[in-house]
């Protein structure tokens, strides 16, 4: 399973830390539904801490789309929102 | 559905659409390479403008780090002279600068990690247009236009979410740098203006430099006078010292010594 973190690159993580990554996931939603930049923040940053430390960094010349993206780092709820939209942040 | 499944499908449906454009699929390779190329100079482009910002933020930390250091001298200054209340204006207005270097200290640290991001950024990218240049090659020399199909899609795939992580990059980076270009601009007007300058810049338009440059010409004066006096008549100067400041004390100690007793 790929996953891409913005602005960071690719990692190849093994299946079996999905239930955890799904587990992060749904908080950092909850914090964007309840507007809660802290939780937020925290949550984003034990999510992606997540992917790094039990992935495998893809070397810069894989030509492989992801599974699964995630914000960059230093993303705001407000950013989150916008890439979420149809015509978002996200550059066609 | 999961906040990354979400992304990676808007991602996904960008790069379907980049890639109806195509009719004959090995034409597109080139036109796409042609993509690519461009977005490895706008983020190229992109480190450019960071680091310019960058720098025009350093030079004006450099120079409001200038003006506090001489506003610190002028209180010394000052405070040597026993004129504490002109050392007090000069460490208030010390102050006053030093919540806007900190701030623009704090945009200078920014800045340089918005460069460090598209640096790697475009690193990234240009390790994946080499592959694609590789792959491109491979499948026009090697596969009918039929049979190329399959294999232009994952090399589509692979590059153009890179292409969308990467235009994403450039343009956090942009809005930020934007943002921080009009306080800039209002930092470098208020310098140009001499509103800043004014308030250190010794011996024009300051009023404690003003100041303490008459005191000192005052001091300078009376020291060269004790020098001509000492150096011409040299009992005069010590009947002045007898009769001035050291035979009051004596006559404080003695009272003081007296209202002990």
């Amino acid at each position: 399973m790929i996953v891409r973190i913005l602005g960071e690159g690719q990692w190849d993580v093994a299946e079996e830390h999905l239930t955890e990554l799904n587990r992060l996931d749904a908080e950092v939603e909850k914090a964007i539904e309840s507007s809660d930049e802290v939780a937020f923040a925290n949550g984003l940053a034990a999510l992606l801490n997540s992917v790094r430390t039990e992935g495998a960094r893809l070397p810069d010349d894989t030509l492989h789309d992801s599974d699964l993206i995630l914000p960059p780092a230093d993303a705001s709820i407000e950013e989150v929102r916008h890439m979420l939209d149809d015509e978002g942040l996200i550059p066609g | 559905m999961s906040l990354m499944k979400r992304i990676s499908l808007i991602f996904r449906s960008k790069a379907n659409k980049a890639l109806d454009r195509a009719e004959d699929p090995r034409e597109t390779l080139d036109y796409s390479y042609q993509r690519q190329i461009e977005m490895l100079s706008k983020v190229r482009r992109g480190v450019a403008d960071v680091a310019t910002s960058r720098k025009r933020v350093e030079l004006q930390v450099n120079q409001l780090e200038q003006q506090s250091q001489k506003l610190h001298d002028q209180a010394q200054k000052a405070l040597s002279m026993g004129r504490e209340d002109l050392a007090r204006e000069a460490l208030t207005r010390k102050s006053g600068l030093s919540g806007q270097i900190s701030d623009l200290q704090a945009q200078q640290a920014q800045l340089q990690g918005e460069e460090e991001k598209l640096t790697l950024a475009s690193q990234r990218l240009q390790a994946k247009v080499e592959a694609f240049r590789t792959k491109k090659e491979t499948i026009k020399a090697t596969y009918t236009a039929a049979e190329a199909q399959t294999r232009i899609n994952e090399a589509f795939s692979g590059i153009s979410e890179e292409m969308g992580d990467v235009g994403l990059a450039v343009q956090r980076a942009e809005d930020k740098t934007a943002q921080m270009q009009a306080r800039a601009g209002a930092i470098d007007e208020l310098i140009s203006s001499g509103a800043l300058e004014d308030v250190s810049a010794i011996g024009q338009g300051d009023d404690i430099a003003r100041e303490l440059d008459a005191m000192s010409k005052d001091s300078d004066v009376e020291a060269e006078l004790a020098a001509l006096k000492s150096g011409s008549s040299q009992p005069q100067s010590s009947l002045e010292a007898g009769e001035g400041a050291p035979a009051s004390a004596v006559q404080e100690e003695r009272q003081k010594e007296g209202g002990q007793a």
